[in-house]
């Protein structure tokens, strides 16, 4: 369980984070997106004690990060997988975070299995790594204090196709075991597949926040049919709101975009008898257009799509 | 689609599994630890492990040019001792130095202040762990110069000088890690290993020689020197025997140039932020 309420920063005159309320829940991967400059990263280093807030307070299974005796038991953070020193073996990076947290040497053989590193790979530099595999060392890091609680930002920057699939696979089973996961990203469709629960964030503040299924159900459905009258008729009867976009004049079919699953809109149609031409999510139900239109005010590059 | 509506859609309720990955109380990490994990920092880079060896093999080479090049009429423990500390003087400060600023220049502070979020914490260990390291080189120093000068006088068939008391012993060790401490503050106080190194040669090399110049030129400065050059007073230890006046000297120089400084750049070190 990962809270934090009413956290600000402000740079002199400048607001990086706006007052952010949210809640990261044991067993859900909750996804924390925003294009660049928005606020995730300060909100992050935030979270753990190496930013000071100007407001506001964010606590971690109930206590603030600081006031954890060995956080790295009970938080694994990956806040930047470049983040290294150049001149370390992967494994002597893992060794001196096995070490501080008073692991174990043997967690660190585990964790670079656990996260495919073979052994001739972590006997050399980090300064010869791959961004990918600089992220999968990142990731073990976070891993081998076997935390309840994971930070990531952007951890799948940088990584191939495959990684990002080994990358969901692996937060999935974690937060499926009880684990709470907060993961940053600005890569839109990767938080789609990976999250369960939204919090955007838009240049300091929160725009939008709840369940995936939430906040893509909320795009709504596109019906057709020949009978606009009826159908428009039981969808007034039963409460379910739409706007018309319109009836095409030669062939007489009416387009409405319903407020409501194409499962509602059907059952309803099928009731009043009326023969639908098409029955579909409304198109941009995917998050990008969801998450383009929230930010569209807030974001620094302007009309991006 | 409105965007203030979507801010205010309800917070998802989960049932939270009964079994987390871990769960109970876990015990505060020791000082100790800390300490045994910086000194492994500081060697476990190609670097770090380089300016351990170098200084190592300088201080061995320092012995066998002494036994090959001194006059044999010089040959005592004390010169031994005096040649050894030299490369010891110049390395083991940069050692101290990247210690702290690696944190910052290689930015991997941001996993050591996550894993310890207590910077204090971390540049006390480190400030142990580089006392140790002073205290190990010195450990090596005596023996080494021990064994030069008995190696030097019997290949000149001399009966070896000892001319070094514990008392001198004492006053090298302490102008060493005096050295090592003017090192980690530049590390502390700059946080950037090129700004920190190039302070470092400026104050233990560029500046002690324009002083020598200004000394020499106005007799007001020869009379100041002592109360303010830091190093003039810490160069001295290396030749012991001092009298209550230096004493005083050392103290005000150190709490003007090392103290009042490391001061400073801790409290920033603290505050500051980690990216």
């Amino acid at each position: 369980m990962l809270t934090v309420e009413r956290l600000t920063k402000r740079y002199g005159s400048a607001v990086a984070v706006d007052d952010i309320t949210f809640t990261a829940r044991p067993g859900r991967v909750t996804g924390f997106l925003g294009p660049n400059g928005a606020g995730k990263s300060t909100t992050m280093r935030m979270m753990v004690g190496l930013t000071w807030p100007t407001a506001g307070a964010a606590t971690v299974l109930g206590r603030r990060f600081t006031d954890l005796p060995n956080p790295g038991r009970e938080v694994g953070v990956l806040l930047d997988a470049s983040a290294q020193h150049a001149g370390r073996t992967g494994r002597e990076i893992l060794t001196l975070a096995a070490q501080t947290m008073g692991l174990p040497a043997s967690r660190v053989q585990e964790m670079l299995a656990k996260v495919s590193l073979t052994d001739i790979e972590a006997q050399r530099r980090v300064r010869d790594y791959s961004l990918g595999m600089r992220q999968r060392l990142g990731i073990a890091t976070a891993l081998i204090g076997d935390p309840q609680v994971l930070i990531l930002d952007e951890p799948a920057n940088g990584l191939d196709p495959a990684g990002i699939r080994w990358m969901r696979d692996l937060l999935r089973s974690y937060a499926d075991r009880g684990g709470t996961v907060l993961l940053s990203s600005h890569l839109l469709h990767e938080i789609e597949v990976i999250a369960d629960d939204l919090v955007v964030i838009g240049h300091g503040r929160i725009v939008a926040q709840g369940t995936k299924a939430d906040l893509l159900a909320s795009t709504g459905t596109l019906v057709q049919t020949r009978d606009g009258a009826t159908l428009t008729t039981a969808l007034d009867s039963a409460g379910t709101t739409y706007t018309g976009h319109g009836v095409r004049g030669a062939t007489g079919i009416t387009t409405l975009r319903v407020d409501a699953d194409p499962e509602h809109v059907g059952q309803h149609a099928a009731r009043a008898g009326v023969a639908l031409l098409e029955l579909r999510p409304a198109e941009g139900a995917g998050l990008e257009e969801m998450f383009l239109e929230l930010t569209a005010q807030t974001q620094r590059e302007g009309a991006v799509a | 689609m409105s965007t203030t509506a979507l801010s205010d859609v309800t917070t998802p309720t989960t049932t939270p599994t009964a079994t987390s990955p871990t769960a109970g109380a876990h015990a505060r990490i020791p000082v100790r630890r800390l300490v045994t994990v910086e000194l492994r920092k500081c060697f476990d880079t190609r670097s770090g492990f380089w300016l351990l060896v170098g200084t190592g093999l300088a201080a061995v080479a320092a012995t066998v040019l002494v036994i090959a090049f001194a006059p044999a009429d010089q040959l005592s423990y004390g010169t031994f001792t005096l040649a050894i500390g030299k490369p010891m003087s110049v390395l083991l400060p940069l050692i101290a130095l990247l210690s702290v600023t690696a944190e910052w220049t290689q930015r991997s502070g941001l996993t050591t202040f996550s894993l310890v979020p207590h910077r204090g914490r971390v540049i006390l260990a480190k400030g142990i762990a580089m006392l140790t390291v002073g205290v190990v080189a010195m450990v090596l120093a005596f023996p080494l110069g021990a064994l030069g000068n008995i190696a030097g006088t019997t290949i000149h068939g001399l009966e070896p000088v000892w001319d070094q008391t514990v008392t001198d012993l004492a006053y090298y060790a302490l102008a060493n890690t005096l050295l090592m401490a003017v090192g980690f503050m530049l590390g502390v106080l700059i946080r950037a290993s090129a700004g920190a190194i190039v302070t470092y040669f400026i104050y233990a090399f560029v500046a002690p020689t324009l002083l020598t110049f200004l000394a020499m030129g106005q007799e007001w400065f020869r009379n100041a020197q002592p109360w303010v050059d830091p190093n003039y007073s810490q160069d001295a230890l290396f030749h012991g025997g001092f009298s209550a006046e230096q004493w005083a000297q050392l103290g005000v120089t150190s709490a003007a140039w090392l103290v009042a400084p490391l001061t400073i750049g801790l409290v920033t070190l603290l505050r500051s932020e980690v990216k």
